[in-house]
């Protein structure tokens, strides 16, 4: 079994949901970044989501695009996030890291090289945000040689039938987006969440993970009773762009996500 | 269906956007083959915007240059005042089809947009255009246009607040509201199909010039020119001469300040292979995979990317791109002003630049066709600016 096999199946067996966060690498910048994702990591998170910055990012909301941009400024780059991959990596072993961009920032650096470097530093995979399945081959080609995991996305706009294609080629776990639209906050999650996602769980033959949208831990444990996985980004973000002190900022966020950790069980 | 050129194009887009692609392949490419969908646009084209445009033999200049022969695909006569209204009645027309009610456009110098906000009068529909703030500034006359048009204008301030900013935020209202939301792209880049289908709706440019080159002078020409921002003029115009392996092909890019400056917008000729607004394309990008600012004196070539079938004939070089800097291209505009009495946009001055910049060097009968894809009138504050900038450095 790999790693986030390994994660999935040892949430199920005490009855609970993973919990994957999205972290923007380099916000407010590499070191501090670095110090948020150990926060998550003490709080409970499962995965970190590896959040590298792109000076175009179309799928994303508000939140992540201000921090990204503070990062960009900042000097972020591929290249630092991999290293502060592998340092995390190697005091975290149990802890599952995606790599998480967009395509130019990837095809940049060189595919191939890119699939080596997080083989060797401990990363588990990769997601693109703006790689659907119709272009998948050039970036699965080689996580498949370096035996990285390609996370796939499905979305409310995805027929069934067309997720059951995206979720057959899957390994690792599938990342279900649960609106239409870009990433941030709702108020409210929509109604047929639940159902859509036990229609994917139903036809996926990897873990599905659910994302996009939530903001509490009311919402995250209404998704963790009906996805294997909850992804939170831009609500940890939140608290870290909200005006004040880093520490009392940082502390804010580290205390969303052990509600969280604390909200992905599915025991009464 | 083939949806690259290439290694070029294709569909890099989030995932909740590739239903929606699917769904308008599959509408346009049904639309293509509809006699009564063609019949609308051709009877838009001809009476409401005006075409076919004239090619006229600019005679002064070319006397005045002494050598090949320049004509220009006028362009800058259809309504709205640029080519851009060819592609956004073929869209509007779709978006009928699809049932839609509401248009979203990105525009840079704000001509697009003022024909997105045209269509969308003209049947009917809701209308957004995003634009960049730094456009804004520099295009204030085309946002009185768009809003008197019944359009609204979102101001986009992020980024480098130009156009590929405004792309970007078309993008993310298109991914949260495709339901009743049809988004009219500008050019030939995006994901497929709009390469495609803005190619196919511009290709009445090059139809009719080879045409109307053949009538006038009786054989075709020696070479086409074009400005390259996204590339949809370009296209156009290089569709009616494709096939004729005879006619030289040149697409001119934005070379701003100059290429050694590293303030231009020269994708072809300064770029490397990369990823932008769902398509590969040649980007301006800096070493960490960021796309980098650009630079122009015309709003409308301000663009770090272009389409996609262009980076396919640069690389099998069945067409050749070129630079003009900013410098050139107002002496050519004011040029053109003085020997013809057109004002030509500063995006067209590019491609008449070249024209000029080559001319003289050539033979008396050698025949170059420039498309003059708008007229300049929107440009006057920004020669007025660039003047100013020249003569403080000067000094
Ligand atoms: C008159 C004119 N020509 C050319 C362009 C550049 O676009 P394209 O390269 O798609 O023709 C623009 C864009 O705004 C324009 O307004």
């Amino acid at each position: 079994m790999d790693k986030i096999q390994k994660i999935f199946a040892s949430c199920a067996t005490v009855d609970r949901a993973a919990l994957v966060i999205f972290c923007s690498c380099g916000y407010p910048d590499m070191d501090s970044s670095e110090q948020i994702i150990e926060d998550a990591i003490a709080a409970g998170a499962d995965i970190i989501e590896l959040g590298v910055p792109f000076s175009d990012p179309m799928a994303d909301g508000a939140a992540i695009r201000q921090a990204s941009e503070v990062a960009l400024r900042q000097g972020a780059t591929l290249k630092g996030v991999l290293a502060m991959a592998e340092r995390l990596s190697k005091r975290h072993p149990d802890t599952g890291f995606i790599l998480f961009s967009y395509m130019n920032v990837m095809l940049n650096y060189g595919l191939d090289a890119l699939c080596n470097e997080l083989r060797r530093i401990g990363v588990d995979g990769i997601l693109a945000v703006d790689l659907p399945f119709e272009e998948r081959a050039e970036l699965a080609d080689p996580c498949r040689s370096a035996g990285l995991h390609l996370i796939p996305l499905v979305s409310p706009m995805t027929s069934l039938e067309r997720a059951a294609m995206i979720m057959g080629e899957a390994t690792g776990f599938v990342y279900s987006v649960n609106i239409c639209g870009i990433t941030g906050v709702r108020e409210k999650l929509p109604p047929e969440v639940a159902e859509r996602l036990a229609s994917l769980k139903e036809r996926s033959p990897v873990p599905v993970a659910a994302g996009f949208g939530i903001a509490d831990g009311a919402s995250a444990k209404a998704i963790a009773r009906v996805a294997d996985g909850v992804v939170v980004g831009s609500a940890v973000i939140n608290k870290l762009l909200a005006p004040g002190e880093l520490e009392t900022r940082r502390r804010d966020a580290s205390e969303l996500v052990r509600t969280l950790a604390g909200s992905m069980s599915r025991h009464a | 269906m083939k949806t690259h050129y290439g290694i070029y194009g294709g569909q890099y887009v989030a995932e909740t956007l590739m239903p929606i692609l699917h769904e308008l392949e599959k509408e346009y490419l049904a639309a293509r083959e509809d006699p009564a969908f063609q019949e609308e646009f051709r009877s838009l084209l001809k009476n409401y915007v005006g075409r076919e445009s004239p090619l006229y033999y600019a005679r002064r200049l070319s006397e005045h240059l002494g050598g090949s022969r320049i004509y220009l695909k006028r362009e800058d006569l259809n309504h709205t005042g640029a080519h851009k209204i060819n592609n956004t009645i073929g869209q509007a027309l779709l978006a009928k089809r699809m049932g839609k009610t509401r248009l979203i456009a990105e525009t840079g110098a704000g001509m697009h947009g003022v024909a997105t906000a045209t269509v969308a009068a003209l049947f009917g529909f809701e209308c957004e255009v995003f634009m960049g703030t730094t456009d804004i500034d520099r295009q204030a006359v085309n946002v009185e246009r768009m809003q008197t048009l019944g359009a609204s204008v979102r101001p986009v301030s992020e980024g480098s607040a130009t156009l590929k900013d405004a792309m970007n935020e078309a993008l993310r209202d298109w991914t949260a509201r495709s339901a009743d939301t049809f988004y009219v792209i500008g050019t030939v880049a995006g994901p497929h199909p709009y390469p495609l289908l803005v190619k196919d709706f511009q290709s009445v440019i090059g139809e009719e010039a080879r045409r109307q080159c053949l009538e006038q002078t009786g054989r075709l020409p020696d070479e086409v020119v074009a400005c390259v921002g996204g590339g949809s003029n370009a296209m156009g115009i290089f569709a009616g001469f494709l096939e004729d392996s005879d006619v030289a092909l040149t697409g001119v890019e934005a070379g701003g300040a100059g290429i050694a400056t590293g303030k231009h917008a020269a994708s072809i000729t300064g770029g490397r292979v990369g990823v932008l607004h769902g398509s590969k394309t040649y980007l301006l990008q800096d070493d960490n995979g960021q796309v980098l600012e650009t630079h122009s004196v015309s709003a409308g070539l301000d663009y770090p990317g272009v389409g996609p079938e262009h980076c396919f004939l640069a690389d099998s070089r069945r067409a050749r791109y070129v630079t003009v800097d900013d410098e050139e291209a107002v002496d050519a505009f004011a040029m053109l002003a003085r020997f013809e009495g057109i004002i030509p946009a500063l995006e067209s001055s590019h491609a008449l630049a070249y024209a000029i910049r080559t001319a003289p060097a050539q033979s008396r009968d050698r025949i170059v066709v420039v498309n003059l894809s708008g007229r300049g009138d929107k440009d006057m504050d920004s020669i007025r600016r660039f003047r100013k900038q020249q003569a403080a450095s000067a000094k």
